[in-house]
C-alpha cells in the first residue's frame, strides 16, 4: 500500500481502461442499458399517472375554503341537506362576507352519462349546480371561450377537461337533462383542478330538473382566513339544528383522491419492483460477461501489483455508468412521451370521471434515476467480487 | 435423447449465465401472468356476463332511481322472461376502505336470476324466512372472518333508517360461493322488503333492473321495446346487454388493457434483447465445438436444432416458473385490497403464455441458430 493517492490513481486507471474497452462489449452493454431504460420508463410513466391525479386534486383545493357535507357522507354524491341547513351554515361565524352576504355556495352534484371520446362508451360526467357565491369561492374560475350561463336559464358551461374527454360538449351543442335539451354556452378553466372535468349550471335550475325541491348536497364556502376554520367548525358541530360535517377543502380533496392514488401507486410500484428484478438479472449477466471476458487482463493487473479494491470499484463504476445512461434514457423517454398526456378515469370515491394530465415531475425523474443506480449497484456488486477473488495464477493460465 | 443431453450440458457449462437468463425470462412471464389477472380484474367479469340478461337503468345515469312499479311493466314486454331490481346501498362496514357492494334485493327472484350464486337449501330457506337476513359472498366473508349467525352492522351513507338512525344491522344467514372462477363473490345482499320499509325516504324506488330475455339473439329488439315502454315518462330508461353494460363501466376506468399491453410489450422487448444476446454470445463462444460436431457427422439441420433446442429449454424453464409464480402470487390475493372483485389468471392467458414461450424461444434462438447452421467447418476450425 503506497498511500491513498496511489490507490486512487489505481482506481482511475483501471476504470478508464474498463470504460475504454466498453465498445468491444457493445452488445451486452447495450442490453443492460436498454433493460434498465425500459424499467425506468415504465416506472416513471405509471407513477406520473398517480402524480397527475394528485396534482389535479391539489390544484382544486384552497386553504381558505371549506366544504360542508351531511355527517356520515364521504362524498358530495352521497350527501343531502335542506335549504334551511344551507342558510344556517351561511350564517356561521368565520366565513368571509361581502355586501351581498356570506361567500357560501350551496350546491348540487349529480352525474349524467356522456360518451367518452377514446372508447365511445358511457362515462359518468359530473354535473354541478352552483349558486352565485360559488364563483367567489373558486376565484380561479375563468371563462376561456363563449360566455357565462345566465342565472335562471337552463344553460351550462363546461370545463376544459370535460370538453377534451367527452363527446358533445362543444359550444352550441346541447346535453339532455331531465328530458330537456340544455345548451352549452361557454368553456371554463379553473387553473387545473377537478372542476375542469365538470359541467356547471345554476343550482336553482338543477333543483327542479332533478326534483330536489329546496335541497342541496354540499356547501362550499370561503373563510375569513385559514385560521378561522376552528371557529366555523365549532359553530356548525355544536348547532343542534344541524347534522353536518365541515372539512377544509384540502382535506376533502385529499380524501377523495386517496383510494385512486393508492391504487395507481401500489400497482405501479409493484410492477416496477418486479421489472427491476428482471433488470438486475440482465445487469448481472452483462457484468459477469464483462468480467469473465477480461479475467486475464484483470489478473495481469493484479500480478503487476494492483490491489483488489480498485478492481472491485472499477467494475462497480462501470455498472453504475451503464445504469446511469439507461436510467437517463428511460427517464427522458418517459418525460417526452407521458408528460402532459391527458386522460380521464373513474374516481371510485366520487363515482364520477376525473380528467387529469400525466405529470412527470423532477422528483419522479430523480427517483427513476436513483432506481436505475440501485439496479446498477446490485448488478455490479457480485461480478466485482468475483473479479477480485479470482486466483491470479488460474486466471492467467485460462485460455 | 442424445440431443437433449447435449443441450443440457451446454446450458450447464456457464451455470450463472444460464440461471440469470432464465431468471430474467421468468420475470417477463411472471409479469405477463400477473398483469393478465389485473386486466381481467378491471374488466369485472365481462366474460361471465349472462348473454340472456339485460341491464335497465335510468336514461340519464345509474345514480338516478327508477320506480319499483316498472318491474311488472318490464315483465309484460314481449320477449322478457323475468325482471329483478337491485339498488346501490353504498354503506360502510367499520371503515370506508373496507369496500364491497351491498344491495337490497328480492331474495327469491334474485337467486333465480343469478344461478351462478350458489347457496345451500338451508341457507336459502333461512334467508327467505328472516326479514333482517343477509347473505355475503365467500371472498367478503373470508376477508372479514364472518360466519353464518353473525350480526353485521353497516353504516348508511345515504339510506338512513326512519328516525335518522344510520346503523343497519343484518343477520348473516348464508355465504354464497361462485359457480365459476370469474363470479363476483364480494357482494353483500339483503332483503328489499326490510330495506324499503325501514328507510327514511325514497320508498318504492330502486336502482336498476336485470332482465332475462327469452331469446338472446333478439336481445337488442327487446331492449328497444323496454325503452319504448317508458319513453316520455318522468323516468326514461336505457336497456342494454349485461356484457355491454359491464364493458362500458370498465372503459370508464380507462383503457387498462392498452396500458397493460404496453407494459408487457416493453418488458418482452427488453427480455428478448437479453435472451437473444446471451444466445448469440453462447454460440459465438462455441464456434469451434460446433465445427467439431459438424466434422464428426452432425448435419446442418441438427446443429440448427441443437441451438434452437437450447433456446427453447431455457425459455420454457424460465417461462414455466414465471407463470407458476404468477399463479401463486395471484392466489395470494388482490394487491389493491378490494378494488378488484375478481382476481385470477384466466386460462386463455396461461395458454397465451405457453404460446409466447415458444415464440420467444424461436425469436431469441433463430439468428444464432442460423449462424451455427451456416458455419463452414474449415473456417470455423481455423479460428
Amino acid at each position: 500500500m503506497a498511500g491513498p493517492i496511489n490507490w486512487l490513481s489505481q482506481v482511475v486507471s483501471v476504470t478508464v481502461f474498463n470504460i475504454r474497452s466498453l465498445p468491444q462489449r457493445l452488445g451486452s452493454s447495450a442490453t443492460a442499458i436498454f433493460g434498465i431504460a425500459g424499467v425506468v420508463a415504465v416506472m416513471v410513466g405509471v407513477l406520473s399517472i398517480a402524480q397527475g391525479i394528485l396534482q389535479t386534486m391539489d390544484n382544486s383545493a384552497s386553504e381558505d375554503n371549506v366544504v360542508v357535507l351531511r355527517s356520515g357522507s364521504n362524498t358530495e354524491m352521497m350527501s343531502i341537506m335542506s335549504g334551511d341547513d344551507a342558510r344556517i351554515i351561511s350564517e356561521a361565524p368565520g366565513l368571509a362576507r361581502n355586501e351581498s352576504g356570506a361567500i357560501s355556495s350551496p350546491e348540487l352534484f349529480v352525474i349524467i352519462n356522456l360518451n367518452k371520446r377514446n372508447t365511445g362508451t358511457d362515462a359518468n360526467v359530473p354535473l354541478r349546480g352552483v349558486s352565485r357565491p360559488g364563483f367567489e369561492v373558486r376565484d380561479k374560475f375563468n371563462i376561456v371561450d363563449g360566455r357565462m350561463f345566465e342565472w335562471g336559464l337552463n344553460e351550462v358551461v363546461v370545463g376544459v377537461g370535460a370538453l377534451i374527454e367527452f363527446e358533445g360538449l362543444e359550444i352550441g351543442s346541447t346535453i339532455t337533462v331531465a328530458q330537456e335539451e340544455w345548451p352549452v354556452v361557454g368553456i371554463f378553466e379553473t387553473d387545473g383542478g377537478l372542476a375542469e372535468t365538470e359541467i356547471w349550471v345554476d343550482a336553482s335550475v338543477l333543483q327542479p330538473a332533478y326534483r330536489r325541491g329546496n335541497s342541496y348536497q354540499a356547501v362550499y364556502a370561503k373563510l375569513e382566513s385559514p385560521e378561522s376554520y376552528q371557529e366555523f367548525k365549532d359553530a356548525l358541530t355544536t348547532d343542534p339544528r344541524l347534522n353536518v360535517k365541515p372539512m377544509r377543502e384540502t382535506e376533502y380533496y385529499e380524501s377523495q383522491s386517496e383510494m385512486l392514488y393508492k391504487l395507481v401507486t401500489g400497482l405501479g410500484t409493484l410492477i416496477a419492483v418486479i421489472m427491476g428484478l428482471g433488470a438486475i438479472f440482465g445487469a448481472l449477466n452483462t457484468m459477469y460477461t464483462a468480467v469473465s471476458s477480461r479475467s486475464r487482463e484483470i489478473a495481469t493487473l493484479r500480478a503487476l501489483g494492483f490491489n483488489s479494491s480498485p478492481v472491485v470499484i472499477s467494475v462497480l463504476l462501470e455498472s453504475l455508468l451503464l445504469a446511469l445512461i439507461g436510467g437517463a434514457i428511460g427517464a427522458l423517454a418517459a418525460w417526452s412521451v407521458f408528460d402532459g398526456f391527458r386522460a380521464a378515469t373513474l374516481n371510485f370515491t366520487s363515482f364520477s370521471q376525473v380528467a387529469f394530465a400525466f405529470d412527470v415531475s423532477p422528483t419522479l425523474l430523480l427517483r427513476g434515476i436513483v432506481f436505475a443506480m440501485v439496479i446498477g449497484l446490485v448488478g455490479g456488486f457480485f461480478p466485482a467480487l468475483r473479479a477480485a477473488r479470482q486466483p491470479i495464477a488460474n486466471a492467467l493460465r485460462e485460455l | 435423447m442424445k440431443y437433449l443431453y447435449l443441450v443440457w450440458s451446454n446450458l450447464k457449462r456457464k451455470k450463472i449465465r444460464t440461471i440469470l437468463t432464465m431468471l430474467s425470462i421468468m420475470i417477463a412471464f411472471l409479469l405477463f401472468g400477473y398483469l393478465g389477472a389485473i386486466k381481467q380484474g378491471f374488466s369485472q367479469g365481462i366474460d361471465v356476463a349472462g348473454v340472456d340478461r339485460l341491464i335497465v337503468r335510468h336514461k340519464v345515469s345509474i345514480i338516478q332511481l327508477i320506480p319499483q312499479s316498472y318491474e311488472s311493466r318490464i315483465e309484460q314486454v314481449d320477449g322478457v322472461v323475468d325482471a329483478v331490481h337491485q339498488s346501490w346501498f353504498g354503506g360502510i362496514y367499520q371503515k370506508p376502505s373496507n369496500f364491497f357492494a351491498q344491495m337490497p334485493v328480492n331474495p327469491r327472484e334474485y337467486l333465480a336470476m343469478y344461478p351462478e350464486y350458489l347457496l345451500s337449501d338451508e341457507e336459502r330457506e333461512a334467508w327467505f324466512s328472516t326479514r333482517t337476513g343477509a347473505i355475503a359472498g365467500r371472498a367478503t366473508a373470508d376477508k372479514f372472518g364472518w360466519k353464518v349467525g353473525d350480526r353485521i352492522p353497516i353504516n348508511a351513507t345515504v339510506w338512513t333508517r326512519k328516525g335518522g338512525e344510520r346503523t343497519w344491522e343484518f343477520d348473516l344467514v348464508g355465504i354464497y360461493e361462485g359457480a365459476e372462477k370469474g363470479t363476483d363473490t364480494t357482494q353483500f345482499l339483503f332483503r328489499y322488503d326490510f330495506f324499503d320499509e325501514s328507510r327514511q325516504f325514497g320508498q318504492g324506488q330502486v336502482g336498476w333492473y336485470t332482465v332475462r330475455v327469452a331469446d338472446p339473439d333478439r336481445a337488442a329488439q327487446t331492449a328497444e321495446a323496454i325503452d319504448a315502454q317508458f319513453a316520455n315518462s318522468p323516468a326514461e330508461t336505457r336497456a342494454e346487454p349485461e356484457g355491454a353494460f359491464l364493458q362500458a363501466f370498465a372503459n370508464q376506468i380507462g383503457d387498462v388493457g392498452f396500458i397493460m399491453m404496453s407494459i408487457i410489450a416493453a418488458v418482452f422487448f427488453t427480455i428478448l434483447l437479453v435472451a437473444g444476446n446471451t444466445m448469440a454470445y453462447a454460440v459465438r463462444e462455441r464456434t469451434n465445438e460446433l465445427a467439431v460436431l459438424k466434422a464428426i457427422g452432425f448435419t446442418d439441420i441438427s446443429v440448427l436444432g441443437l441451438v434452437l433446442g437450447e433456446s427453447l429449454v431455457l425459455t420454457a424453464l424460465g417461462g414455466g416458473i414465471g407463470l407458476g409464480l404468477a399463479w401463486l402470487l395471484v392466489s395470494a390475493g388482490d394487491p389493491t385490497g378490494g378494488a378488484l372483485p375478481v382476481f385470477f389468471i384466466p386460462v386463455k392467458y396461461l395458454l397465451g403464455g405457453v404460446l409466447l414461450i415458444g415464440l420467444m424461444a424461436l425469436v431469441a434462438g433463430i439468428l444464432p441458430a442460423l449462424q451455427a447452421q451456416r458455419l463452414r467447418i474449415a473456417d470455423a476450425l481455423r479460428r
